[in-house]
């Protein structure tokens, strides 16, 4: 099994989303993750999905995502040559007792304060998927409320 | 020009050089329906049933390599083509499937006889659209129509709610051209790969070419054929290949895979280089994948690149045409002499590609396709259904020109044949269109003898009937230890026993005869060997619609067989 991050170009209309995904779908595989937005030309979406598999199915379902007639462009992030980032949000229970605790792991990664309440902090952190998963593995400790994740984006270095 | 979405629907099809449109009426197509009511120049076919429209549909485009169309309502309508678009689309064929929606402020309401039918066809058509404003509609019709003929063909669905049909668009021209950014199929093969292909074919000591239904829908027949002559390298086509090489060319080695030419068979598995054309490398040809071609190394020319190293891992890829294709390599690639390789498979091939154990008292269910090959001169065009005996037509009927066998070979419908053949009827230009038929598919779309009977279809219909899903029991015979679950047609809830076949008193349903008499179809039964010949000299020569039933041996195999799963040079010979 291999993980694999693939950017998608696409048209922008109804339908396009889940012919996408029916093609990870009918093989029995789960996708990790997938975002999608509109990009600057607003007729062009891209999707960043994170998929686990084997190396030659994935292979297949890349070519099979060429072969769409929705998609426009399809970019697979190899080689370490690419940016990721993930959003996450995630509310922490805090007592007057830890809540210093929790501001001090909050700076040293980057985090910003969202929201904060007698008896909780929610904090929004943006960052590479080691990184946002360390950063959950830490606060954990202290009691997740609720937890979101954006799911991850890239882009590749590759011109 | 101003014009309702309905009219636009029926002009797209007579600008788009449609003939004929196989369907079935309903609520929301009405308003189609009644511009077709005084259309000229399109003739539309009322089946009985919907899953036959579409494979008439698509048996004429395998007949003619046009696109067929099919026309059917919302809701039950359009689930009932889901089969025949299905395959459509495993054997690549083009098709425009047009389906009825509601109205839709309606969509996703669950309204009377609505269905997401967009949805739900995803997976099996090669596009489909979900019309949303008759602004639209032109362009998308084009794009239906150019999506399904074009790079590797395929079912295009195109779901038209009715207040798009009853719209009205002001100033309407049908749009002369297409262009979609985001499909634009490759069909010049890479000079440099092509080049490389050649320089395989000069150095292989043992080389097979394995073409498939791609030789077909890229019209490669006299290139394929120059090249196995130039080089003389044997050659072996898939079912959906079977008649883009001329079946009695000194070079067919037969069809390779489970029920393949043993000479098919042992050539791939020895060979140094497979050149496969427009083939998929489907798991009923290659068995055992892992032990396929194990010294082979693999040129594979495909217009699919998702098609390429799918299955087996390909050395030289060329993503093209067939025909373009072959036209370069034809030029580059050097001759070769009949050397001891082409001695070797004239071995394996011996004096035919396949053979059967002959009867005097039984009715073989081969002597009579040999049979029908012999009285219809080799000529016609041959529906099957799914089972042994779309395996013996593949054997016993000698294809020697493209697109007169008719099968669907990647779905396996059984019901395709009849309707596939009434399709074909109406694009055969003079052949003979014979449906082939076991008498358990043939019960899947019998309903269409009413369509054949009105229209006076010209279609024979020949019945093998052993009173068996015949396919299935063989597979029982041979791994389920004779254990006959379900397979019986005489068979039902009230046997207790099975005395087997010669025993059993019970009386076969229906009556073929009778039945086809009812539909006021001739009709005729072969019961023994002598009736053969005059029960098709009678059924070939009448005009319009026919049936012929053949009473054959009940437990005859379809042989050579490689067991699933088995290197297909593990063969079992009966």
């Amino acid at each position: 099994m291999s993980t694999r991050i693939i950017g998608i170009m696409l048209e922008n209309h109804s339908g396009a989303l889940s012919r996408v995904a029916g093609l990870f779908s009918s093989r029995g595989y789960n996708i990790s993750s997938l975002t999608v937005a509109e990009t600057d030309d607003p007729t062009i979406s891209r999707m960043t999905i994170v998929v686990d598999g084997e190396a030659n199915v994935l292979e297949q379902i890349v070519k099979q995502l060429n072969r769409l007639i929705d998609v426009i462009k399809v970019i697979e992030m190899v080689d370490d040559d690419y940016v990721e980032r993930e959003l996450v949000l995630v509310q922490v229970d805090s007592t007057k007792s830890t809540r210093h605790e929790i501001l001090e792991l909050a700076s040293m990664y980057n985090a910003k304060i969202a929201a904060v309440s007698h008896s909780a902090i929610t904090l929004e952190i943006a960052g590479a998927k080691r990184i946002v998963e360390d950063f959950i593995s830490l606060v954990k400790p202290y009691g997740i409320r609720e937890l979101v994740r954006s799911g991850t984006i890239a882009l590749s270095n590759k011109k | 020009m101003k014009k309702t979405g309905a009219q636009i629907v029926i002009d797209a099809l007579i600008q788009e050089g449609v003939k004929v449109v196989f369907g079935y009426p309903g609520g929301v197509v009405i308003p189609i329906f009644d511009v077709l009511y005084d259309t000229e120049n399109l003739e539309f076919v009322l089946t009985r049933h919907e899953q036959a429209a579409a494979h008439a549909a698509d048996g004429y485009a395998r007949a003619t390599g046009d696109v067929g169309v099919c026309l059917v309502t919302s809701g039950p309508g359009a689930t009932n083509i889901m089969t025949g678009i299905a395959t459509a689309y495993l054997d690549s064929i083009p098709m425009v499937a047009i389906t009825g929606q509601v109205a839709t402020p309606l969509l996703g309401t669950d309204a009377f006889q609505e269905a997401d039918i967009v949805g739900m066809s995803r997976p099996v058509t090669k596009h489909n659209f979900l019309v949303r404003s008759i602004n639209e509609l032109p362009t998308l019709l084009k794009q239906a129509f150019y999506i399904a003929r074009t790079g590797r063909p395929g079912p295009v669905l195109i779901d038209i709610p009715v207040d798009v049909s009853r719209a009205v668009l002001e100033d309407y021209l049908y749009p002369e051209s297409v262009s979609i950014r985001s499909y634009k199929p490759n069909l010049d093969g890479h000079i440099k790969q092509i080049r490389k292909a050649a320089e395989m074919i000069d150095a292989a000591k043992k080389p097979v070419i394995f073409s498939g239904g791609g030789i077909i829908h890229s019209a490669a027949y006299d290139e394929l054929r120059e090249l196995a002559e130039k080089t003389n390298i044997p050659v072996t086509t898939t079912l959906m290949g079977l008649g883009s090489f001329p079946g009695n060319h000194p070079l067919f080695i037969g069809m390779p895979g489970m029920h393949g030419a043993k000479a098919a068979n042992y050539a791939l598995q020895e060979c140094d280089l497979i050149v496969s054309i427009g083939a998929r490398f489907d798991d009923r040809v290659t068995g055992y994948v892992a032990k396929f071609a194990p010294n082979a190394s693999i040129i594979h020319i495909d217009v699919d690149p998702a098609a390429i190293s799918k299955i087996i891992k390909v050395d030289c890829p060329i993503v093209g045409d067939a025909k373009r294709t072959l036209r370069v390599l034809n030029e580059i690639v050097k001759p070769r002499p009949v050397d001891a390789w082409s001695d070797k498979i004239a071995i394996w091939k011996g004096e035919r590609l396949f053979s059967y154990v002959k009867s005097d008292t039984d009715i073989k269910p081969q002597a009579v396709i040999e049979a029908v090959y012999r009285e219809t001169k080799g000529d016609a065009i041959v529906t099957t259904e799914v089972g042994q005996h779309q395996m013996w037509t593949a054997q016993y009927y000698t294809f020697t020109k493209p697109r007169t066998l008719l099968t669907s070979g990647g779905l396996g419908t059984m019901g395709f044949g009849l309707p596939a053949a009434m399709g074909a009827a109406f694009g055969a230009h003079g052949k003979t269109v014979v449906a082939m038929a076991g008498d358990g598919s043939i019960q899947m779309n019998i309903q269409e003898l009413a369509t054949l009977s009105l229209n006076k279809i010209p279609v024979k219909i020949v019945i093998l009937n052993n009173s068996y899903l015949g396919m299935v029991r063989q597979w029982q015979e041979l791994f389920h230890n004779k254990r006959y679950s379900s397979t019986c047609l005489r068979g039902g809830i009230l046997c207790k026993s099975c005395p087997g076949p010669e025993k059993c008193t019970k009386k076969y349903v229906p009556d073929f005869v009778a039945l086809a008499k009812s539909y006021n179809i001739p009709a005729f039964r072969a019961e023994t060997v002598a009736d053969i010949t005059p029960v098709l000299h009678q059924g070939l020569g009448i005009d319009g619609p026919v049936l012929m039933e053949f009473i054959v041996s009940a437990e005859e195999n379809v042989f050579p067989m490689v067991p699933a799963g088995k290197p297909i040079d593990e063969i079992l010979e009966g």
